[in-house]
């Protein structure tokens, strides 16, 4: 194999996060960057059962998991959730992903009452990709900021403080001067505490028609890794599942090469660095985790 | 404190294991082995690399210090009430300066009173010139007050002390009641690791142990003390920070004692009263910010805050 043709391959140190994706790729927004292209249409990946769920979680306690991440999609479409929260909480801290437009304040006092019966943190986390309807609603759709901001009221008002996730398709929101603008919105929204995530945009799925793919350069072809940036990128820590299969990563979900096989005990091993995106996580340290 | 200085049972100087220890920058290629005494005598000189694991024997009750963040008001008293219930030994798990004032203070106290001491991120950056405290907060305005407190210390400190820095190993590692405890910074893989009550599962804890072949984990780092045993003697014992209140609206800190109890081993955190406004006093006189000295006088963190999780960030009051 000739050097200058190899792509590095990232180590799995330790499995630390599981992400499980919980709804597929059903989601009841369908935003303009999506590097998955979720939408209420899209069953590439479908909803996970409680049955699913459990299977992995039982098979993340054996191998000492950390933390668990669930995602999709829109979690709050599938129906088990709750149930899927609970059994997740069992067994260590859980964190949520979602838009925020289904949580109504009952399902806010429910989160609630999960999080006070755990020993362990349960975090939500929301998109929203600017401070106004001007800004958020051309990504994530029309009527959508207001709707949103509606989801993290009723989580604020149950006690409950989001992280709030921000993409650069909001201009300037990784900047000093955007973040200190977000956070004063996010007080202004009602969040004691606001908490603040700003991610770098994957250029596939519906991003990639949105602004452009990667150029031929934007790879890792030829490189290596040093022990520090191998220890950055998620995936020595982490692993996905969904309803077909365990992956390397929540990232790169639609690309067939990155399904590792059936259960988390496939995915025990390393895994070439060969798509675009794995790019972005090098060059710009992304992670998905909180 | 002439027991505090007595090296455990059967403490051989030579026999450090070596340890996993992937975080390691700084430090110079050789430490010198029983000088638990610190500034005093010198002892007796056995070379090994620095970072391994020190392996100081038995012991039956220990005194375990969190970060002192330059706190050398709090730190006289815990060696009191550790001298009060007759302990073997303290160990101080390292971050000895950040936060306080003059931290020459505290390294006197902790050298003079013959503290066994492992690394810290700080002892790890300041005896390895590094530019930053290393303390992995994510947060721009955590680090900015974090860069204020390393600057602060860095600025302050002895180079004896620091020199000093560079000989202490990354880990400990002692039984009590034949269960091996080994002490940690962070966590045993990274001296950076948050180990938080609310995200250090039980099912990773097993892991943790296995891995390094311990029963019990002793670590700081995060400034909030817990514990969670998974089964009887086998478990991870945060023992809290000496040098800053524990964000619950109470200005005394905490350190832990880990001794033999029945068959087994326990871990109790024990508070610790000071004179916190005479420290807000000496910190407003070194002009450290205000924000630092808000938290001493009321017991919450008003910076540092983003790490926290959901769990630890909703008991807080900012």
């Amino acid at each position: 194999m000739s050097p200058a043709a190899a792509y590095p391959e990232a180590p799995l140190l330790a499995l630390d996060t599981l992400w499980l994706q919980v709804a597929g790729t059903l989601c009841n927004l369908q935003c303009t960057h999506c590097f998955i292209s979720c939408s209420p249409t899209n069953a590439t990946h479908g909803m996970m059962s409680l049955d699913q769920v459990q299977a992995h979680l039982a098979d993340a306690a054996a191998l000492g998991v950390r933390e668990y991440y669930f995602t999709g999609g829109e979690p709050f479409l599938n129906r088990e959730l709750f149930e899927m929260i609970e059994a997740g909480l069992r067994q260590g801290p859980v964190s949520v992903l979602t838009n925020g437009v289904l949580i109504r304040r009952e399902t806010a006092d429910r989160l609630r009452r999960l999080a006070d019966g755990s020993e362990y943190s349960l975090d939500l986390r929301i998109s929203i990709d600017g401070w106004d309807a001007a800004t958020n609603d051309p990504v994530r759709g029309a009527g959508t900021f207001d709707r949103i901001l509606a989801g993290v009221g009723n989580l604020a008002a149950a006690g409950l403080s989001p992280v709030i996730t921000v993409t650069d398709a909001c201009t300037g929101a990784s900047t000093p001067e955007g973040r200190t603008r977000l956070l004063q919105f996010l007080r202004d929204a009602g969040l004691v505490r606001p908490r603040l995530k700003v991610m770098p945009l994957l250029r596939i799925g519906a991003e990639e028609t949105r602004t452009g793919g990667y150029a031929d350069w934007e790879t890792l072809r030829g490189r290596t890794l040093s022990e520090g940036e191998a220890e950055a990128l998620q995936c020595s820590s982490s692993r996905m599942v969904t309803a077909r299969g365990a992956w390397v990563c929540p990232i790169l979900i639609d690309f067939p090469g990155a399904r590792m096989g059936a259960t988390l005990e496939e995915t025990l091993r390393p895994f070439e660095l060969a798509y675009p995106a794995c790019y972005t996580c090098h060059e710009q340290g992304l992670s998905c985790r909180t | 404190m002439q027991d505090l200085r007595r090296a455990a049972d059967g403490a051989a100087p030579g026999s450090a294991w070596r340890d996993e220890n992937p975080s390691s920058h700084g430090g110079p290629d050789r430490r010198p082995v029983g000088g638990l005494g610190g500034s005093e005598e010198p002892g007796p000189i056995a070379v090994v690399p620095p970072q391994l694991a020190e392996d100081l024997g038995h012991y039956r009750r220990v005194a375990l210090l969190g970060g002192i963040y330059s706190n050398h008001l709090a730190l006289e008293e815990a060696l009191k009430i550790a001298a009060a219930r007759g302990v073997d030994a303290v160990l101080a798990l390292g971050d000895f300066g950040g936060f306080g004032p003059r931290p020459d203070r505290t390294l006197e106290l902790l050298r003079g009173a013959g503290v066994a001491a492992i690394q810290g991120n700080y002892e790890q950056s300041l005896s390895g010139g590094a530019d930053d405290c290393g303390c992995g907060y994510t947060d721009p305005r955590d680090n900015h007050y974090a860069q204020i407190s390393y600057d602060y210390t860095r600025a302050h400190t002895a180079p004896d002390h620091t020199r000093w820095m560079a000989t202490l190993p990354g880990h400990i590692r002692f039984t009590i009641a034949g269960r091996r405890v080994l002490l940690c910074h962070g966590s045993p893989r990274k001296v950076n690791e948050f180990l938080w009550s609310s995200t250090t599962p039980a099912p990773f804890i097993r892991r943790l142990l296995h891995e390094h072949d311990a029963d019990v984990i002793a670590c700081t780092h995060t400034g909030i003390h817990w514990q969670r045993f998974i089964e009887d003697g086998r478990g991870v014992v945060n023992v809290g920070a000496l040098g800053r209140p524990a964000n619950d609206g109470a200005t005394h800190v905490w350190f832990t004692i880990l001794e033999a109890s029945g068959p087994g081993l326990r871990a109790e955190h024990v508070p610790v009263p000071y004179d916190h406004p005479r420290l807000a006093g000496e910190m407003r006189a070194e002009g450290l910010p205000a924000e630092f000295v808000e938290t001493v006088l009321t017991g919450w963190w008003t910076t540092c805050l983003e790490i926290l999780p959901a769990r630890e960030r909703g008991l807080g009051l900012h």
